[in-house]
């Protein structure tokens, strides 16, 4: 195993961040953590990451105990927090080189491992940290969270605050390093980047909610979900939640996800309730599950 | 050891780019220096004072002449009527009057005494002490000249020295405490904010998940401290020997040895800050308010710790800046070597030492 957490509980004064947290991460695996803000993701990588003690439970990274082996560690892991945590007043290539130098590397020595990220940022070298774009800031973060050619990497919300098209280049870049046999936990607050790992756990309220392949937690979604559509669409919310066969109604882009409660279903019925309600331009048609209607039900 | 030379020129970067922080690293200490040295003074230099001389004969003649002709006083007004004095006063120019009596010259002769008032405006007491000790040794001069013949049976005659600054320049005095105040503020304000801005800005968590160890960081973030912190000393002992002629009579190379002594305690203390402060905010909040203001006030630096009320001699003790600013007068004013000077050196070395031991133990090597 590369991470194997075991009944992990952790408190901060009264509040419980985490609550009784078991998986395991197998080398070379993309796993990713997917829940909310405030699900206690961060507190798991801290965790992890020897910063902080739990109150309860074992875990393990690249084998060592992440209490006793903190040392040995923090050598092999590579972390890049929330937050963006680079020197701002320090260059691209002067954080970068900095990195290298207290991992006791050097840029040349791993180039091949962050060439492909380095190229996209390589124009900007001598501009401050703090001058880059929010994407560009991330690219950095992971090359100099990379530059030690580290057997685990830790991200913790990598793509927050980045715009789509940077967050599907890094999503590329990660598959790319997991190729190159890096274990690499990652954790999300967005849906869609969660089908883009090998497992994913879902969480919410500090508590592990289900952990599987996307496929798999898609696949066991017990309900057919219908894509719902009309004109007016805050009208259209109102009458589903008041339609009486109702089971769940979220919107979710330009349509409405519509479950029922019955297993015998009827398009048409649906259909002449919402005329009779005076929407127009009405639409139905059923759809597959994704995660976020995976999530939605298991946090019901 | 790579490491470490990379985490230290990091730091270089940090202070370099930083404009507020050069700032307080080398304008401060110049600026402090010539504030105290040219603007702050306790001497008495051309003090404007105004007469009323009734009889206006030769002797106050005399006498007044002694007096403009010094350059402690410049006469600025002659008064005539006594109810001018107090309008004078409140102008706020006059800071003496001196108001000879009538027949000044006449009851000398006669009686072989006459009077003068000497006036003074007591809003600044130490200042209205000092004009009217001038304005006495002045008159008494004149005296002595003028009874050179007249043989006193019974006569002491104090002879009085001022060593080690005869010139009473308060300059001497202001130089180690300014010195020693610079080398507080920079060490300690400084390192104490750079650690705390690690933390605020989160890259303490990427350095904590590093191999870097933690003295190593701390021992990092010192070293640059050390360095720039040795060359404000030298600057403004170079300051005070070429503008204000300030002597070092003892050797210069246990002022530099005490004076990186006193860097280090410094630095320590503000090692120590940075584990109590979560923001560079609050480091610097402490470091003004619990090293600044006992260093101005409590160090014997201008107030003297012989005239404090007991409990505050006390506590005076515990401040290191005293220790340092005694080794320092020392060594500049009175040219003393180890020999004297070595029980303080010992206690600021203890000092030291209890600051880093504390900070080790409460150092994190986790986020809490």
């Amino acid at each position: 195993m590369s991470i194997s957490l075991s009944n992990i509980s952790k408190s901060y004064k009264k509040v419980k961040a985490v609550q009784d947290i078991s998986f395991d991460v197998n080398p070379g695996e993309l796993f990713g953590l997917i829940g909310p803000d405030g699900a206690g993701k961060t507190t798991i990588f801290r965790i992890l990451t020897t910063l902080l003690i739990s109150d309860e439970g074992t875990a393990t990274v690249a084998g060592f105990d992440v209490v006793k082996d903190y040392k040995a560690i923090r050598k092999a892991v590579g972390y890049m927090p929330g937050r963006f945590s680079l020197y701002q007043d320090l260059t691209v290539e002067e954080n970068l080189a900095f990195f290298a130098t207290i991992f006791g590397t050097t840029i040349e020595e791993n180039y091949d491992l962050i060439e492909d990220i380095y190229v996209q940022i390589e124009p900007f070298k001598n501009r401050r940290a703090g001058k880059l774009s929010g994407g560009m800031k991330q690219k950095l973060a992971l090359c100099c969270a990379l530059i030690h050619k580290p057997k685990v990497l830790f991200l913790d919300e990598p793509t927050t605050g980045v715009d789509p098209v940077s967050r599907k280049e890094f999503w590329e870049m990660l598959k790319r390093l997991q190729k190159k046999g890096i274990t690499i936990l990652v954790s999300t607050p967005y849906m869609d980047e969660a089908a883009l790992c090998d497992r994913i756990a879902l969480i919410q309220g500090g508590k592990i909610l289900k952990i599987d392949t996307p496929e798999a937690i898609v696949s066991q979604f017990p309900k057919t979900i219908y894509n719902v559509g009309a004109v007016n669409m805050y009208k259209l919310i109102q009458s589903l939640q008041q339609y009486e066969h109702v089971y769940s109604v979220f919107p979710f882009g330009e349509f409405v996800h519509y479950t029922d409660k019955r297993d015998l279903f009827e398009i048409s019925d649906l259909q002449s309730y919402l005329e009779k309600e005076g929407l127009t331009a009405i639409h139905i048609e059923s759809t597959k599950a994704n995660i976020e209607d995976a999530f939605m039900e298991l946090a019901r | 050891m790579k490491r470490f030379i990379g985490f230290i020129k990091k730091e270089f970067y940090h202070i370099f780019r930083d404009r507020r922080s050069l700032f307080i690293l080398f304008g401060m200490p110049i600026a402090q220096i010539l504030l105290f040295g040219f603007a702050i003074t306790n001497e008495i230099n051309n003090v404007d004072i105004a007469i009323l001389d009734h009889s206006k004969d030769t002797t106050t003649e005399e006498i007044i002449n002694k007096i403009s002709a010094s350059k402690y006083f410049t006469i600025k007004q002659m008064i005539v009527r006594e109810t001018d004095i107090e309008t004078a006063f409140k102008k706020g120019k006059i800071k003496a009057v001196l108001n000879f009596e009538k027949d000044f010259s006449k009851n000398l002769i006669k009686e072989q005494k006459a009077t003068i008032q000497i006036i003074t405006d007591a809003t600044d007491p130490n200042t209205a002490n000092s004009i009217t000790n001038y304005i006495n040794s002045i008159l008494q001069n004149y005296q002595q000249s003028k009874n050179k013949d007249i043989v006193i049976e019974y006569q002491i005659i104090p002879q009085t020295r001022m060593v080690y600054n005869p010139e009473l320049k308060s300059v001497f005095m202001f130089v180690p405490g300014v010195m020693t105040i610079i080398l507080m503020l920079v060490s300690a304000m400084m390192t104490s904010i750079s650690i705390t801005r690690e933390k605020e800005l989160g890259t303490m968590e990427i350095l904590l998940v590093s191999p870097l160890k933690p003295f190593q960081v701390i021992i990092g973030k010192v070293v640059p401290y050390i360095f720039l912190s040795v060359i404000n000393a030298a600057v403004i002992v170079v300051l005070s020997i070429f503008i204000f002629k300030m002597p070092v009579q003892g050797s210069l190379f246990l002022l530099g040895t005490e004076s990186v002594l006193f860097i280090i305690t410094s630095l320590a203390l503000g090692i120590l800050i940075s584990t109590i402060a979560e923001t560079q905010q609050s480091a610097m909040m402490i470091s003004l308010m619990g090293l600044m203001l006992p260093v101005i006030l409590l160090s014997g630096f201008i107030f003297p710790i012989s005239s404090m009320p007991a409990p505050l001699q006390v506590i005076s003790n515990i401040i290191p800046a005293k220790w340092f600013i005694i080794i320092i007068k020392g060594i500049m004013l009175k040219g003393v070597g180890m020999a004297y000077v070595w029980k303080e050196t010992l206690i600021l070395i203890g000092m030291t030492l209890f600051f880093i031991g504390l900070s080790v133990k409460k150092y994190k090597i986790r986020l809490e």
